[in-house]
């Protein structure tokens, strides 16, 4: 069982060649309707990834396919060196390494604070209470609640409840974070404080793929950039490059429109 | 014309203090003003109101308790007593209407079944019951204990099941139809929505045809056509084939109740316990079950107290529940004509055990409403 020192030196600068997510020639169709289209993606241990484009280009879908919450049906998946396939196993496997974070956090309601950070770690990883509560104080604290570790989630304010959720996700002790649209569904005041958690836990090293429109947090604290329009990715490069010199018409089209206020 | 100046001294921005209500719009003189005294005509259906009422509960009164006849030998006694209640009735028989025909000396068995009922079901339904993780292994015995003490053997004399009678056939089909669909609805209610085909049909097919068809159907199916399905000389008690009956006719209605909570959760809950790398029974368990289940709270208690009632269609198929009782007292000669006690007096014994049901489960969705916003 990995513990808080296991994870920290997977996150050492030494395994930064080691390949945490490798997606080939991968495709999706909801129906008929092709959202994925040959997809090719290879992400590095510590590499953070912002994932951006107009609604309906298929970033969040492809995410969910990470961890499976979505299902592709051609090409292949990698995690950590295990491949998705329908084996039940793997999939709970995958799942117990990879966070993520949702636009509407999913935190469970009838669960404290504190329950909804231990029950992952007791029920998964197996871990006496003790010990999960002592961790989930830890990761409370490191998102600036532990005073509200009582609480239920429906006390707290939104910007609250998504620290929260990712303090959930890391109480499993993840080895990849997936983000999707994070802030997305916050008050603007409240954007400020996910954000900062979220550039916290980059400087930790974490490996993070994020979706999201927040296009400063991007050059802050992505090593790339993905644009993607109708299900294709566009263009990947790193944030100086991406922002200030985008190569395809559609990046730069996408660009003006957000940026332009 | 200029408007009045107003009492109200005005305050730099943002430094208004919180002030009390204008007098006599807010408390009970507020309430009594707003709601009963509002117009005239409101002030006088408000006066004929309190008269009717005033009226009613004397007569009910006088009815019930001050002109009532709680001694007398026949009906004829009664009258010459009291104009009210002849609830000497009741009285003479009251040992038929709690046990049947069970016998005098045993009973004692049913009546310490009933006072067992109590700590086996207060871990259950109270969280915060004192030694409460040692009182649910008495919980999870009391259906092994309960039926010893109710049928004998062991040491105990034997009672055959037609000897039940009363209330205590009454509580016999209640609790043990309560205990035992509220899993099989559960499992019938998850087994509806799982992706494995075959077990969809059969939930569904299940749940389709025994709510489709009447109860008594189903009695009547239990205490004759089951005979002829069964390999000859295997003959079961018929108790416990209308027990059965019971417990699957209300599954199918709690299945529903159930699918109604599990379905009023967001996809996201499923999404964050996959995530999380929780298995299909840990999330059912953990996160969808308490869940669905607190939702389906009003649904659930609805079908416990219609099955609870519905007990008393198996006077139909001839067990002498309460008003199978009733019957026997009102055919008696000495009592004929005496149905008003007698079927309140039941409807009394009805109406208590269901309010209690009612109130408890209003103070179980209260108590699980602490996270809610």
């Amino acid at each position: 069982m990995a513990t808080i020192e296991d994870t920290e030196r997977i996150r050492s600068a030494a395994d930064t060649s080691r390949v945490m997510v490798e997606i080939r020639a991968m495709h999706k169709w909801f129906g008929a309707f092709h959202v994925l289209k040959n997809i090719d993606l290879r992400v590095t241990a510590g590499e953070r990834i912002v994932i951006c484009g107009p609604s309906g280009s298929g970033k969040s879908t492809l995410i969910r396919c990470i961890n499976r919450l979505e299902v592709h049906q051609q090409g292949t998946i990698e995690v950590d060196g295990i491949e998705l396939t329908r084996d039940v196993k793997n999939i709970e496997q995958i799942r117990s390494e990879v966070g993520m974070v949702f636009q509407h956090f999913n935190l469970f309601p009838h669960l404290t604070v504190l329950e909804n950070c231990t029950l992952g770690p007791m029920w998964v990883r197996k871990m006496p209470k003790g010990e999960a509560e002592e961790i989930a104080q830890r990761y409370l604290e490191r998102v600036q609640i532990p005073e509200q570790a009582d609480k239920y989630p429906g006390q707290l304010s939104g910007g609250q409840q998504q620290r929260v959720a990712i303090a959930r996700s890391l109480c499993m002790q993840p080895k990849i974070m997936l983000f999707d649209e994070p802030t997305s569904a916050l008050d603007p005041e409240m954007i400020k404080e996910v954000l900062d958690t979220m550039l916290e836990l980059a400087e930790t090293g974490m490996t993070m793929l994020v979706v999201t429109h927040e296009m400063g947090f991007a050059r802050r604290a992505a090593d790339r950039v993905i644009f993607m329009d109708g299900g294709e990715i566009i263009e990947k490069n790193a944030p100086e490059p991406f922002f200030n010199d985008p190569r395809n018409e559609r990046t730069k089209l996408f660009l003006s429109q957000i940026l332009s206020h | 014309m200029s408007l009045p100046a107003t009492a109200t001294p005005t305050y730099p921005p943002g430094q208004h203090p919180d002030l009390p209500p204008p007098p006599g719009t807010a408390g009970v003189i507020g309430w009594l003003r707003a709601n009963l005294f509002s117009s005239v005509f409101n002030t006088a259906l408000t006066l004929v109101s309190v008269w009717l009422i005033y009226e009613f509960v004397t007569a009910a009164i006088d009815w019930f308790v001050l002109e009532a006849v709680w001694e007398a030998g026949s009906r004829v006694d009664c009258r010459e007593q009291g104009d009210g209640a002849c609830w000497a009735v009741i009285a003479i028989r009251l040992d038929q209407f709690v046990y049947g025909f069970y016998p005098a000396d045993q009973r004692w068995r049913p009546v310490l079944t009933f006072v067992l009922l109590f700590p086996a079901l207060a871990p259950v339904l109270f969280d915060r019951t004192p030694y409460r993780s040692q009182l649910l292994w008495f919980s999870l015995a009391y259906p092994a204990v309960g039926a010893w003490l109710i049928y004998g053997g062991l040491g105990l004399p034997v009672v055959d099941t037609d000897a039940y009678g009363g209330f205590l056939l009454t509580m016999i089909l209640g609790v043990t139809g309560i205990v035992a669909s509220l899993p099989l609805g559960i499992l019938l209610a998850l087994g509806r929505q799982s992706r494995l085909l075959a077990i969809r049909v059969l939930c569904v097919t299940f749940i389709e045809v025994v709510r489709g068809v009447p109860l008594i159907t189903l009695l009547f199916i239990a205490s004759t056509m089951l005979n002829y399905f069964l390999p000859p000389g295997t003959n079961f008690d018929l108790l416990i084939r209308v027990l059965i009956m019971v417990t699957l006719f209300a599954a199918a209605y709690l299945a529903e109740a159930v699918r109604g909570g599990l379905q009023a959760l967001s996809r996201g809950q499923y999404e964050a316990a996959d995530s999380l790398g929780l298995s299909y029974w840990k999330t059912t368990w953990l996160i969808t079950l308490p869940q669905a289940l607190k939702i389906a709270i009003p649904g659930m208690v609805n079908v416990f107290i219609g099955l609870y009632k519905d007990s008393t269609l198996v006077v139909i198929i001839g067990l002498l529940d309460p008003l199978g009782v009733a019957r026997a007292v009102l055919a008696d000669a000495k009592w004929n004509g005496l149905s008003n006690e007698t079927y309140l007096f039941i409807a009394l014994f009805f109406f208590l055990s269901c309010f209690a049901m009612s109130r408890y489960s209003l103070w179980l969705e209260g108590r699980l409403s602490v996270g809610d916003r």
